[in-house]
């Protein structure tokens, strides 16, 4: 009796993997675990985007200060992606309009682009709901949590 | 009998202000806590509601929960008053009924 070969998925094929951010930072524990999967992610050298619409655009809001509500401020955590190849962070527009908040009210976070010798670019990219749903047909996987 | 209403969920992923904002009578407070404090952001529809009611409701937001989300005073919606841990005790001493709206 012979045994049948496990299919194995070419290591060298890269994905197009989304994450998709909808919930607001500290009321569950949803959007720090999802940070954390991304982190875990990482290390497989997939092709990684994040999303942030609806309520999860709150989560990259500047000047989170948790020292009186006793919770970690993982906000800090987000401008360490660019370490991590994580590059592409697609923030929706019509969310950020609901919610009275501009580009401005996010925090800065960057990346060095190795193509461009390594030139400090910002990775937050304002994105309309039309553009969001094209990006989003362009994945390969898309999680969400 | 006048009631404290708690609110600590988004506006803008339920509908539980919009509830106690229905259920609420003229002499009442409402504390906005936890993601709740998100409705004291100005320029909303939430905050629409909330200024539809300000003349005959109270409308408070915990300064904590504000602070932890970077939502700062500047973008707050008029009206809405910041208090910290000890001021929310007062309010719960001073209102015959709480109620939480979940």
């Amino acid at each position: 009796m012979s045994m049948e070969e496990p299919e194995i998925t070419h290591p060298d094929v890269i994905k197009k993997f989304m994450y998709v951010n909808r919930r607001a930072p500290y009321g569950t524990v949803y959007a720090l675990e999802t940070l954390e999967v991304v982190l875990i992610g990482a290390a497989f050298d997939q092709d990684v985007s994040l999303a942030f619409l609806d309520d999860g655009v709150f989560q990259i809001v500047k000047g989170q200060d948790t020292t009186q509500i006793g919770m970690k401020n993982f906000s800090p955590t987000f401008r360490a992606l660019g370490d991590y190849e994580v590059s592409k962070l697609y923030v929706e527009k019509e969310s950020l309009e609901e919610r009275g908040l501009a580009p401005d009210d996010l925090l800065e976070i960057t990346y060095e682009d190795e193509d461009d010798d390594w030139a400090e670019k910002p990775s937050i990219r304002i994105v309309d709901r039309t553009e969001l749903t094209k990006i989003m047909a362009a994945q390969d996987v898309i999680l969400s949590f | 009998m006048s009631i404290l209403h708690t609110v600590n969920k988004s506006p803008f992923e339920k509908t539980t202000l919009q509830s106690c904002l229905d259920h609420a009578s003229p002499g009442d407070a409402v504390i906005l806590i936890e993601d709740g404090v998100y409705g004291a952001l100005s320029r909303t529809e939430a905050s629409e509601r909330i200024a539809a009611r300000m003349n005959e409701v109270s409308f408070y937001a915990l300064g904590p929960d504000l602070l932890a989300r970077g939502v700062a005073n500047g973008s707050l919606a008029e009206g809405v008053k910041v208090v910290d841990y000890g001021e929310f005790v007062d309010l719960v001493a001073e209102h015959e009924i709480a109620q939480a709206w979940l």
